[in-house]
């Protein structure tokens, strides 16, 4: 009866002597799945613009609908978002945009952390989806 | 002007054990929490500044802007006082511990003895207190007006008496061996390096003081009165803000005086175990002593799970007991015929 007990002891005292196995998260975080869907991104191209054509199938696909754009064509006949518009805090991150668009121009990020006081910082434009690349080397 | 002295001796000495044994009582409950964070192998407390050692401070102000509710059913008077009992009876325990050997004060001939009382009847004192303590418990619980602390202090009355007795009989042993109930006298028997310690004496009265206390003070395998899974707190499930706090703190203080007490009985006191370290100061030795004892409360807390109700009758009067009365007889036989 006695002998477990010390068993016990010595047991939660090598226990107490290894190394927390904590991860304290804002400090020390975990780096995501290779195949985590965070926050999108817009590839450029040569030009430093987004690639996106503004075909729209991304907000087709889109399950919760929060891609808006309007088309637009520039003086080379070139088409292009003149709003493209994703509400982050309706995305549902499934990834379908980044599979639907055709000429690899909108990706899924890594970043998963997004705080902010009010809705509307939320809502993304073409600017900050281009922005977002710096956090997805 | 020698009472007048004396009375400024007593005051600083009251004052300086009372800040130390609050500050005692509020980082055991920080260390509490840091061990046991590290027996299941994280951090604990590492927010509130460095290790986090404000944490004792944030809780005790959190505690005192909690609101201090009294149920509507509740025995008002008792209510509010059950508390006032658990802690004044915890803080007066260390009245008569011996923390420190005497010493003069330079350029004097004052003596300064480091305890504040030395009474001829400490063991007795101590006893006295400790069992009044209970009755915080027993009378918080009951005077909520609520199922589960009244259950709570029904476990913590009966768990009371069943363990006094096995503690109050392994510690006659003791007091055989030392012929006084004065703490003092209890320590200065056992000088001379720690093979004259009275737990190579007393090996099973030991066993039986550590075991026994920890019933005394409702620490985890014997913590009927408060246990969480199927009371929801017990005794103290009403209480809030400063009220639980002192609750809290009193838990604590009785803790740090079971670990004192044991030291004073079992481990010699404040003196040195070998008589070549007798240069550093006892109250070192006391101190570290006791940081023994209560790591050894904290770290079975995280060892062990809680009895069940029966099981702890069952051990206190069928193994404790007739263990306690065996030991005390042999003891006393061994005294006797070494005359």
């Amino acid at each position: 009866m006695i002998i477990p007990l010390l068993k016990g002891l010595a047991f939660t005292l090598g226990r107490f002597f290894s190394k927390p196995i904590t991860i304290q998260y804002p400090e020390e975080k975990v780096p995501p799945a290779k195949r985590w869907r965070g926050i999108q991104y817009f590839e450029k191209d040569e030009r430093g613009k987004t690639k996106c054509v503004a075909c729209g199938l991304c907000m087709v696909v889109c399950p919760s609908q929060c891609i808006y754009i309007e088309t637009a064509e520039d003086e080379e006949g070139r088409r292009y978002p003149l709003v493209y518009e994703l509400d982050v805090t309706r995305c549902i991150f499934c990834g379908f945009c980044e599979e639907a668009c055709p000429v690899n121009a909108i990706f899924m990020g890594k970043t998963y952390e997004w705080v902010e006081g009010r809705r509307e910082p939320f809502v993304m434009n073409t600017e900050k989806l281009l922005e977002q690349k710096k956090y997805n080397p | 002007m020698q009472v007048l002295y004396l009375l400024i001796e007593t005051v600083v000495k009251c004052v300086v054990v009372f800040a130390c044994l609050m500050l005692s009582v509020a980082y055991l409950t920080w260390l509490e929490r840091k061990v046991l964070g590290h027996i299941q192998i994280r951090f604990g407390p590492n927010r509130c500044g460095p290790f986090g050692l404000l944490q004792p401070f944030s809780d005790g102000i959190k505690a005192f802007f909690k609101e201090d509710l009294v149920p509507g059913r509740a025995d008002k008077a008792i209510f509010v006082i059950s508390p006032m009992i658990s802690i004044i009876s915890a803080i007066a325990l260390f009245a008569v511990i011996p923390f420190g050997n005497e010493f003069t004060i330079p350029g004097t001939n004052w003596v300064v003895k480091l305890r504040i009382a030395d009474i001829d009847i400490g063991l007795l004192y101590i006893f006295g207190i400790a069992s009044l303590g209970e009755f915080g418990i027993v009378l918080g619980g009951w005077s909520s007006g609520n199922k589960f602390g009244l259950t709570g202090s029904l476990r913590a009355a009966a768990q009371m008496i069943s363990y006094e007795v096995a503690l109050g009989i392994s510690i006659i042993g003791v007091i055989i061996l030392s012929q006084s109930l004065r703490l003092s006298d209890i320590i200065h028997q056992q000088a001379g390096g720690f093979w004259n310690w009275n737990i190579w004496y007393q090996p099973v009265a030991f066993v039986l003081y550590i075991i026994c206390g920890l019933a005394e003070i409702n620490r985890t395998p014997f913590d009927m009165p408060e246990s969480e899974s199927e009371l929801a707190c017990g005794f103290n499930i009403e209480y809030s803000s400063m009220k639980f706090a002192l609750f809290f703190m009193a838990e604590y203080a009785h803790m740090i005086t079971m670990g004192a007490l044991a030291v004073t009985l079992f481990w010699g006191g404040w003196q040195a175990p070998l008589p070549q370290l007798d240069f550093i100061p006892g109250v070192v030795w006391f101190c570290g002593k006791l940081f023994v004892f209560c790591f050894f409360f904290i770290w079975q807390r995280g060892t062990f799970p809680r009895l069940r109700y029966d099981q702890i009758m069952k051990f206190g009067w069928k193994i404790l007991f007739p263990l306690a009365l065996i030991n005390l007889l042999i003891t006393a036989l061994v005294v006797l015929l070494k005359g």
